[in-house]
């Protein structure tokens, strides 16, 4: 067992320990923070998988804009469910029987394929995450400018309908 | 030195907990949260696969990095405007919990 399989179970463990928080705590404050860390742990893995450039996207994207977005939401929202009274709902044994399946049927299925247990070695730098590659690729139109560009407008629809949901526009009219 | 089954074992439980977390949350916030997680796992296995990818072939592979960063920007766009679901319901009807919003149960 090398030092980097050692990191990626500690770090594996603590993503998986704070993912299970998120889903089970009873405050809802408590379960933004420990997404937070599972965010956090996620990133790291995508450092172990050689692609830092997205351990960095994740940081400024989920734990920069998406968390503090969710605690936002949480804190007004907050005086709703005091955190008592049963945080889940009655067909939780349901749901936890059917993930459990769900687990099992991919872990049967993904151990049938041979290739599997291959080790992932380090890519040379030539042929691993290469940003300016990567660049190109987004503004070349024979690449994925399209999709570039349909990710931009999706952005920008989803700011315009961020906008319109939360302001009261019949409201400030009368 | 990692195995890929690791990496897809992994993401397949990362998956599960936050499906679970969709499934069983009564408040709408915490079930964005499960979504969160699921789409966390997605990205870890189109990473997962693209190094395995680029270390069988050999070769440069662009697509499943720019499939990676849509996910990012749906991701983003996808709790924008959740979020902004739950609190105009929020200012509504005063409850956020997923099954009181049911006013267009027939």
């Amino acid at each position: 067992m090398t030092t980097l399989q050692i990191i990626f179970l500690i770090i594996a463990a603590i993503t998986l320990v704070s993912a299970c928080l998120v889903v089970m705590t009873r405050k809802i404050m408590h379960a933004a923070l420990w997404l937070v860390l599972s965010l956090m742990g996620v990133a790291m893995v995508y450092a172990t998988l050689q692609s830092g450039f997205y351990a960095v996207v994740q940081i400024l994207v989920y734990i920069g804009a998406i968390s503090t977005l969710i605690i936002f939401a949480v804190m007004m929202t907050r005086n709703v469910m005091e955190d008592v009274g049963p945080q889940s709902n009655r067909g939780w044994g349901l749901a936890m029987v059917g993930s459990l399946i769900l687990f099992a049927g991919f872990s049967t299925v993904l151990l049938t394929w041979d290739k599997v247990q291959t080790n992932l070695l380090e890519i040379p730098a030539i042929n691993g995450e290469n940003i300016q590659m990567l660049g190109l690729a987004l503004v070349d139109p024979m690449g994925f400018l399209i999709p570039f560009e349909v990710a931009s407008v999706l952005l920008l629809a989803a700011l315009v309908a961020a906008i319109f949901l939360t302001s009261d526009i019949k409201r400030s009219r009368s | 030195m990692i195995p890929l089954s690791w990496y897809l074992i992994f993401s397949a439980a990362l998956f599960c907990i936050g499906l679970y977390g969709v499934l069983s949350r009564k408040n709408s916030v915490a079930i964005l949260m499960g979504v969160e997680l699921m789409l966390n796992s997605c990205t870890i296995n189109l990473l997962a696969f693209w190094h395995y990818y680029v270390q069988v072939r050999q070769a440069l592979q662009m697509s499943p990095l720019v499939f990676a960063a849509i996910i990012f920007t749906v991701a983003a766009a996808e709790t924008a405007v959740g979020l902004a679901l739950i609190i105009s319901a929020y200012r509504k009807r005063q409850s956020i919990v997923a099954g009181d919003l049911d006013e267009l149960k027939g």
